[in-house]
């Protein structure tokens, strides 16, 4: 949902795990949407994980722990690998995360969160670990994503580091703008570019 | 620099965006059914058609039933799925090929072999297999719907522009050791996103040694290794394969065409931000036993000690154990992976005069109404039905379980598919992935076998 982006403060839901793929953050079977429903991917975001064979709600699962919420997603290692479905980012949006913080995406899933106004931050290894560590000692803990200064804040640390966001995509996401709006206007150009290349 | 992966990108830049993306022209959009309705819903929201509409080509093929495709689709929400397709290419007049055209087929296995994806050219369509199509000498890439609804509205796409990355595999490869292992084995390699952020190169005397189907296979799997893409320079292998067939240039325009195509390659200058040399005599025949494709090892090896427990506890399987002997309960040759009349062939080869394994299922589904005809045509029907196999109609099938080809929880699944993730052919199946010879092998033993020894 085009939204404007500025200054996120809030606490984080921990899915420490490598490696997540996008068939486990929405499976295939919910891929025959002929809409972008984002409420319903959302109430099927990590369907398999979230829900036991039998449908009933499985307690060890983070998104089923009520000590934890909020819009920021804590996310381990190469987040999003797999299929391009955008069904996954979605799924992410709908449920109501705004930030994926982890220490490596996938290409075509950053591009497609960076398309749905979910902010996907990069930061190291280490950072991610402490979030981790600070998230799993008080779930209250809250974080900032400051998006004007490309920066993310442990507050409970005060730890901060920057994060990279290309001038563009943050003109983008700050002021509620995708890449179709853009590329409208670019018509002129692009004609001229196959009379070029005719 | 100077790498044909610039070469082809740089061509295709509309304009570099300030500080951001590139605005790069495609020659060709792909369309499916379960990443497209929402793209042209959102034309309709906006008020706008596609701008290049002779540039897009539409099929169904995750959802479609692997029979009775004359009928009407049983599920209701394929169904569904699948007549949006239909009706949407009529409404904004783009070419369609319909379940029971004898063009349909798997998207990447239709393009390459009708000649709608040619070298020197960019492709994209809303799939992470579209770098199937780079085997061509083509810079293909999967995107998203919103990247879908940007390239129908504008025929471009903004990105931002990937590092270059060259693999070379020099020498032969060994018996039984097909273009599936040679991808398995960089998977395990490199892991699963070893090459993300990079579009990769591949090169060396044992890649232009494969057939394009071949070829095919190993750019299809490129994705999995993270890369945005993968490609092969063209060379005579891909004339030749292209020559006649129905999109591909004619006559004058044919010469015209290949004089340029054999311009595409890197320059003996050509700088890559990455390079990699790997050994064809290296390889064996792979097999994965975890939940991702890098989890992979050769078929006689035994399962790391160090495997991600929450995978092998999926699998059922332990570190230090063995997979040779243990039983499988179905196998699938198939998908844009290896859905291609030489995948048939090399199956057949092993079944032929054997039977099928009592109790196990078979799926073998053909990647286009082409390869099958090309199987009837080649007599491998005969053998296939000689040994026990029936074959089943054209689609995306128990690759992905869209349709009703589903494995069982907990059930094994040694399959030609292109990935082993959780619930990717069915909710709690476990999916071995392997090369066409070592399905068959097993097809006609009932367990993990080594193809080298039959």
């Amino acid at each position: 949902m085009k939204q404007k982006f500025n200054i996120i403060k809030s606490t984080c839901v921990p899915l420490p795990l490598e490696n997540v793929d996008t068939d486990q953050i929405i499976p295939a079977r919910f891929l025959k949407a002929t809409t972008r429903d984002e409420r319903y991917f959302g109430e099927n975001l990590f369907r398999d994980w979230r829900y036991r064979a039998d449908g009933t709600p499985d307690p060890g699962f983070v998104l089923n722990d009520p000590r934890y919420s909020g819009e920021i997603l804590l996310a381990g290692r190469n987040f999003g690998s797999g299929s391009s479905r955008e069904h996954a980012a979605w799924a992410i949006a709908g449920y109501g995360f705004k930030v994926v913080i982890s220490s490596f995406f996938a290409d075509i899933h950053k591009n497609n969160e960076l398309n749905n106004f979910v902010l996907p931050v990069v930061v190291d290894e280490a950072f991610l670990q402490e979030l981790f560590n600070t998230v799993k000692a008080d779930p209250s803990a809250r974080v900032r994503v400051d998006v004007p200064n490309q920066t993310v804040t442990n507050l409970t640390t005060d730890h901060s580091v920057w994060f990279e966001l290309n001038a563009y995509k943050k003109y983008c996401l700050m002021n509620a703008l995708d890449d179709i709006d853009y590329l409208l206007e670019q018509r002129p150009k692009i004609e001229a570019y196959e009379r070029e290349n005719a | 620099m100077n790498t044909l992966f610039d070469k082809i990108w740089d061509a295709h830049v509309v304009q570099h965006v300030e500080d951001g993306p590139d605005q790069l022209y495609v020659d060709r959009l792909y369309c499916h059914e379960v990443t497209s309705p929402q793209a042209f819903d959102g034309l309709r929201a906006r008020g706008i058609r596609c701008f290049r509409p002779e540039k897009i080509v539409c099929m169904p093929d995750h959802n479609t039933p692997t029979h009775d495709q004359d009928m009407p689709i049983e599920d209701p929400v394929s169904r569904k799925q699948v007549e949006t397709l239909a009706a949407n290419a009529a409404e904004f007049g783009l070419t369609h090929y319909g379940m029971m055209d004898p063009r349909n087929g798997i998207i990447h296995v239709v393009g390459p072999e009708r000649g709608l994806s040619l070298p020197g050219m960019t492709i994209v369509c809303g799939d992470s297999h579209t770098s199937t199509h780079g085997a061509v000498g083509a810079v293909a890439f999967g995107i998203g719907t919103s990247e879908v609804e940007m390239v129908m509205a504008s025929q471009c796409i903004l990105q931002p522009k990937p590092q270059s990355m060259r693999i070379r595999i020099e020498g032969k490869l060994g018996p039984g050791v097909k273009a599936k292992d040679m991808a398995l084995y960089l998977m395990q390699q490199l892991t699963t996103s070893g090459a993300t952020g990079y579009f990769v190169e591949y090169a060396g005397s044992a890649v232009r040694s494969l057939s394009m189907e071949g070829r095919l296979t190993l750019c299809n799997l490129s994705i999995e290794m993270g890369a945005r893409g993968g490609f092969i320079a063209p060379d005579e292998v891909t004339f030749a394969y292209l020559k006649d067939k129905e999109f591909a240039p004619k006559g004058k325009e044919w010469e015209r065409a290949v004089a340029w195509w054999r311009t595409l390659r890197s320059g003996d200058d050509a700088v890559f931000d990455r390079e990699l040399a790997f050994d064809a005599a290296d390889i064996a025949p792979m097999i994965t036993y975890g939940t991702n494709p890098g989890m992979a090892m050769p078929i006689d090896g035994t399962i790391p000690a160090d495997a991600a427990e929450k995978s092998l506890q999926y699998m059922g399987f332990q570190a230090g154990e063995k997979l040779l002997g243990k039983p499988v309960d179905y196998v699938f040759l198939g998908a844009c992976t290896n859905g291609r009349i030489e995948d048939f062939r090399a199956f057949a080869s092993l079944v032929k005069g054997r039977r099928k394994a009592p109790g196990l299922v078979a799926w073998l589904v053909p990647g286009s109404w082409e390869v099958q005809r090309r199987i009837e045509s080649e007599g491998l029907d005969k053998i296939l039905h000689e040994a026990g196999f029936a074959i089943r109609q054209p689609g995306c099938s128990a690759c992905l379980g869209m349709n009703d080809d589903k494995v069982p929880a907990g059930k094994y699944c040694l399959s030609t598919s292109n990935r082993n993730f959780e619930g990717r052919q069915g909710p709690g199946a476990r999916t071995l992935l392997a090369s066409p010879l070592t399905v068959a092998a097993a097809a006609v033993t009932g367990v993990i076998t080594d193809p080298r020894t039959i």
